[in-house]
């Protein structure tokens, strides 16, 4: 049996300092997060396991897991929505708390907008006057430098790992149809090509099929096994070719699609015919260059489909699934039964008119405004303009943002986005991190995905293990929360 | 199974551009609609777009992340 697609995404947002000759990126970032937390008054920080391996009140230990890749002198904290929000190298990152389903993701990717806009008022104060700090949620400089939008989904162990590579590689190299936010010209080539608008702001920075790096030689499948979850049962399958999206269309598309995919894994449904790419790497690119979407793919059987035609396939094996399995991996019904909505509706204008879903999907979207731009002002391709227009499409402030301007479609309702600033999911774990924050913060030494640590006075600090994702719900501990007045005597509780 | 590969594949872009023409009132229609719309934006977007676009996008560098 599929298990439900616990998901989570984590974006790196662009970060630009405006007459801030002397700050670096990096100090930007902190004093970015830090101005945003100081206007909270709870601040948690993160739990790096390696910094207390003695703490542990259960004896619980991880087994292969990596080394924190961040440095943990930055900053770092844990917000009552269940997120963690952080400097990363020299971009701000926001990591939604884990989500039950993709629309409750794209909610919770929606509030960490938010909660970025909030950041930059909040900084304003503190910066010099004329300076400014700006956030894009894009992937791409323009120069060669990417940073990422990673997706995470919760996978039954049993799934061996060749199997997620030959059936997710030809998604993660098509889905850029529908999911890629767009980008004027070519990075990261050596070659004469020469590229206008492209899908994908990534394609450019994928040079591997599989493999653990995110940085050097970026691989299509990542291989990171670390399933902040009880390994013996569960697999994190991360994916790190994906644009991070301003469309809600096209962000729900993005992660409901790949997790239909990989519940078809998992109940190891019957996928008809071999779809496995002669050359992915290459295929990545020339279907991210070409936005008349004609351009065909290589299958090892030696056909060639368009990418559309590819998703076609998929789409088609995801209702054959849906109408012999359900959608309940997806959440309520009615998510499952709006994913195969919008996927065929997409599907559909991509064949027949691309422009006619300038309303649904970023890079057609952008390219729209980019064209009526070029017309009106008689512009070349190469004019810088036209790359300023396509930046500012992803600037976050209100008043400069272009995506914001474009009325596009929307799936959630902005009292939900709201709340997702705030408070957590209420079908995850991540709900009692959240609750545990709102209600006890002074007693919480540190939080991570798969635990909250909490010092109740007495020796020693006790950490509560939270290795299956879905537990911790609502469901499971609101009546358990409410009837604790302190933090002593839920840790007491929990522990009897 | 194959029939369903069959029908899709058979539905290709191609095929569509021919009944275009049928549809062509409507479509101008819907295109006339969009044109208009595009261009409110780009009038209104004029006064939002950042100064000096050479510079705005020379400045813009990340490097490190991930």
């Amino acid at each position: 049996m599929a298990i439900t697609k616990v998901c989570g995404m984590e974006t790196e947002y662009g970060i630009h300092v405006v007459s801030g000759s002397e700050m670096s990126p990096t100090s930007a970032s902190s004093l970015l997060i830090n101005a945003y937390v100081a206007r909270l008054e709870r601040r948690v920080g993160w739990d790096f396991e390696d910094e207390s391996p003695g703490r542990d009140a259960r004896g619980f230990s991880r087994e292969g897991a990596m080394p924190p890749e961040i440095e943990t002198h930055l900053v770092n904290a844990v917000l009552t929505n269940g997120a963690r929000y952080y400097v990363d190298h020299a971009h701000p990152e926001y990591s939604t708390p884990e989500c039950s389903d993709p629309l409750q993701l794209i909610c919770h990717d929606r509030a960490g907008e938010v909660i970025l806009v909030r950041s930059m008022e909040a900084a304003r104060h503190l910066l010099a006057p004329g300076e400014e700090i700006v956030i894009y949620k894009n992937n791409s400089d323009g120069k060669g430098n990417s940073y990422g939008c990673h997706e995470n989904y919760l996978v039954d162990r049993a799934v061996p790992f060749n199997r997620i590579v030959q059936q997710m590689t030809p998604h993660l190299v098509t889905r850029q149809v529908y999911a890629g936010a767009g980008k004027v010209g070519l990075e990261n080539s050596e070659s004469t090509e020469s590229v206008d608008y492209q899908l994908s702001q990534r394609a450019d920075f994928f040079e591997e099929e599989v493999g653990l790096e995110t940085t050097l030689k970026r691989p299509i499948i990542n291989t990171r096994d670390e399933p902040h979850a009880d390994a013996q049962k569960y697999r994190r399958f991360h994916v790190i070719v994906g644009d991070a999206n301003l469309s809600e269309v096209a962000a729900f598309l993005k992660v409901g699609t790949t997790a239909v995919l990989l519940a078809l894994l998992e109940d190891e449904f019957d996928v008809g015919r071999d779809l496995t790419l002669a050359s992915p790497v290459a295929a990545i690119r020339a279907v991210s260059h070409d936005p008349g979407l004609t351009t065909t793919v290589e299958l090892v059987s030696g056909e060639r489909l368009t990418a559309v035609e590819l998703q076609w396939e998929l789409f088609t094996r995801a209702r054959k699934y849906a109408e012999a399995e359900g959608l309940a991996v997806l959440g309520e019904e009615a998510v499952g039964a709006l994913l195969l909505e919008r996927w065929e509706q997409v599907l559909n204008g991509l064949e027949t008119d691309p422009m006619s879903l300038a309303g649904q999907l970023d890079w057609v979207a952008k390219l729209r405004l980019i064209e009526g731009y070029r017309d009106r002002h008689g512009l070349e391709w190469g004019d810088s303009r036209l790359a300023a227009l396509a930046l500012q499409y992803h600037d976050l402030r209100p008043a400069k943002s272009l995506s914001q301007r474009l009325n596009l479609e929307r799936l959630v309702a902005p009292e939900d986005v709201e709340r997702a600033v705030t408070e957590p999911p209420a079908t995850t774990r991540a709900y009692f991190r959240g609750r545990c924050l709102s209600l006890f913060a002074p007693a919480i030494v540190a939080a991570n995905w798969d635990s909250v640590v909490f010092d109740v006075g007495t020796d020693p600090l006790r950490r509560v293990p939270m290795m299956e994702p879905l537990r911790g719900t609502a469901l499971h501990v609101d009546t358990l929360l409410e009837g604790c007045e302190s933090p002593a005597e839920l840790v007491e509780r929990l522990g009897s | 199974m194959p029939e369903r590969e069959q029908k899709r594949r058979a539905a290709p872009a191609r095929e569509t551009e021919e009944v275009e023409t049928e549809e062509a009132p409507a479509t101008t229609e819907k295109g006339e609609k969009l044109k208009a719309e595009i261009d409110d934006l780009l009038d209104e977007i004029d006064e939002v777009l950042e100064d000096n676009a050479e510079e705005f996008v020379r400045n813009y560098v990340q490097k490190g992340g991930q």
